[in-house]
């Protein structure tokens, strides 16, 4: 077995090696520039995108005209919310998203906040999920667009989009969800499900970094206005050259997830549920967010006394990380956790496992014994565990905060 | 984040881990931060006969540097005076275990616990608040 062991595929996952194959021929041989009309090697690159669209579509039963290159979730989501808030701007001020969404949608709202527009920020449910009476109620008469993502990076609940899109089509407000945990993951039939804008990136799905898509239905027509201007690539929507190696990678990665998603769901869900079974034993561990509404790859834990960034360093052989984000300088818990409802002890305490392609069973196993070992050493050092065995009330002390 | 190899080295191979009688006369203990900041420090100091500490234990929930920096120190104030030990500076724990602007609150709490601990000492033996013992019996 070779150390450390990957356990962070929802950050990123390698790209598959049928998929870096079929991209090298893009970058050395076939490189022309899709947009070339004039000759046989732009032709070729645009074959190859065009292909490669089929298959992205494909993934999510859309049409292919209905996808829109961008360079990744980011774009995508900023695209999609601000294009389509721009859009519909005369019709109403009003935008509703939920608590736990990924920065990229956040951080996009609070952006069009400052432009004038109103936005809701709905709480979830303590099992992470939004609750479809409370999305319903928060819809006003001036409401235009609504995102939720379908799965959360964080915690891995799966969110009830689907019954969501029903309510916005009724409401007749714009849903835009950000599926970019989900696809290759989650089956999306956008025939049935009625998303108007649909959020997806290559590198969470086995392909390379740097390219994403943005779905935008046709039937009903949805219309965003775009944010990066130039020449007209895209119908207009992004402009900018098309990366042709990156997009041929995307295409191989989306035709490999539909056809071995359910049998890589089948082989880790088994491995999760052996992990979780391993450490569910031990005293003090509580799983964050939802176990049933959940994709298989994910097991979001937290060890109560233990505070997370001290046991990402003690179990340094696998590649987890930290649900607390003092890793990133921030020194806050994670903000997921803490709209779950989670005590600021336990969401300090928590380490996100997500499983992927490439994972075995003896790095799931290896796994489970290093964080079993390393959580016994970490609560030795801990006060905590110890005035939690010696039965003091932690809630009864008064701390100092500093 | 990348640590410097002192704090690994505290890190893995904490020293004087556990805990001494609290009601023990000759235990000073301090314990400072908050569960919900991230970093909880207990330090306990015994004073010997001569007013020097001869030894030292600690317990910390945080991270890394937070168990590193409460590792280094208890090594520093064992044959120290109250005083010494008082006047150790969180920047020489900072500078001592290389630590990045990120985590110089860790060695703030460090230093805090010692002065709690020694507080605690000086409470227990009649001695009230920071006063140096020196000066109170001039006093």
């Amino acid at each position: 077995m070779k150390l450390p062991i990957y356990l962070d595929y929802s950050a990123t996952t390698p790209v598959d090696p049928r998929v870096a194959q079929k991209m090298i021929p893009y970058l050395t041989e076939i490189f022309g520039n899709p947009a070339s009309r004039s000759h046989a090697f732009g032709w070729a690159a645009e074959q190859a995108v065009e292909e490669a669209r089929a298959h992205v579509a494909a993934l999510i039963n859309a049409d292919p005209k209905e996808i829109v290159w961008t360079s990744g979730a980011t774009e995508g989501n900023n695209l999609a919310i601000k294009g389509a808030a721009h859009f519909y701007q005369t019709k109403g001020k009003h935008l509703i998203t939920q608590k736990t969404e990924h920065k990229a949608v956040l951080d996009t709202f609070r952006e069009l906040e400052r432009q004038g527009f109103e936005a809701t920020y709905l709480d979830v449910e303590p099992n992470g999920l939004v609750s479809l009476e409370k999305f319903a109620a928060a819809i006003r008469p001036d409401t235009i667009l609504a995102s939720i993502m379908m799965v959360n990076n964080e915690i891995g609940v799966i969110q009830p989009v689907w019954e969501i899109a029903e309510i916005c089509r009724k409401k007749g407000v714009i849903f835009h969800c950000d599926a970019v945990q989900g696809a290759g993951r989650v089956a999306i039939d956008l025939q049935k499900f009625k998303a108007d804008l649909l959020t997806i990136t290559a590198h969470k799905m086995y392909g390379p970094k740097g390219i994403g898509a943005l779905y935008v239905r046709r039937k009903p027509r949805v219309r965003i206005e775009a944010q990066i201007h130039g020449g007209g690539h895209e119908r207009g929507f992004r402009s900018g050259t098309l990366a042709t190696h990156q997009i041929v990678g995307f295409g191989e990665a989306a035709r490999l997830a539909k056809l071995e998603m359910a049998t890589d769901n089948e082989r880790i869900r088994a491995l999760r549920d052996r992990l979780w079974k391993s450490i569910q034993g031990m005293e003090e561990v509580y799983l964050n967010g939802d176990f049933e509404r959940r994709i298989p790859h994910n097991l979001n834990v937290s060890f109560n006394f233990v505070e997370g960034e001290s046991l990402i360093m003690a179990v340094k052989d696998i590649a987890v990380s930290s649900g607390s984000a003092c890793t990133s300088a921030s020194l806050e818990p994670s903000y997921v956790l803490r709209a779950l409802g989670r005590n600021d002890e336990l969401a300090h305490s928590s380490i996100r496992i997500t499983l992927g392609r490439f994972t075995t069973q003896d790095e799931v196993d290896y796994a489970a014994s290093l964080i079993k070992s390393k959580v016994a050493k970490l609560r030795e050092l801990s006060p905590l565990w110890e005035m939690y065995q010696e039965g003091v009330d932690l809630n009864s002390v008064q701390w100092a905060a500093h | 984040m990348a640590y410097s190899d002192k704090v690994i080295d505290h890190y893995e191979n904490p020293r004087n881990v556990g805990s001494f009688e609290k009601s023990d006369e000759s235990v000073g203990t301090g314990m400072v931060g908050a569960p919900a900041c991230g970093d909880v420090m207990k330090l306990q100091i015994k004073v010997g006969a001569d007013g020097r500490i001869e030894d030292a234990r600690f317990k910390t929930y945080g991270c890394g540097s937070a168990i590193a920096s409460s590792s280094l120190v208890t090594e520093w104030v064992k044959g120290k005076t109250l005083d010494q030990a008082a006047s150790i500076r969180n920047t020489d724990i900072a500078q001592e275990l290389s630590l990045p602007p990120v985590k110089i609150h860790c060695s703030i709490l460090a230093e805090d616990a010692i002065k709690a601990a020694v507080d605690d000492y000086r409470k227990k033996h009649g001695f009230a608040g920071e006063k140096p013992a020196e000066e109170k019996k001039v006093a």
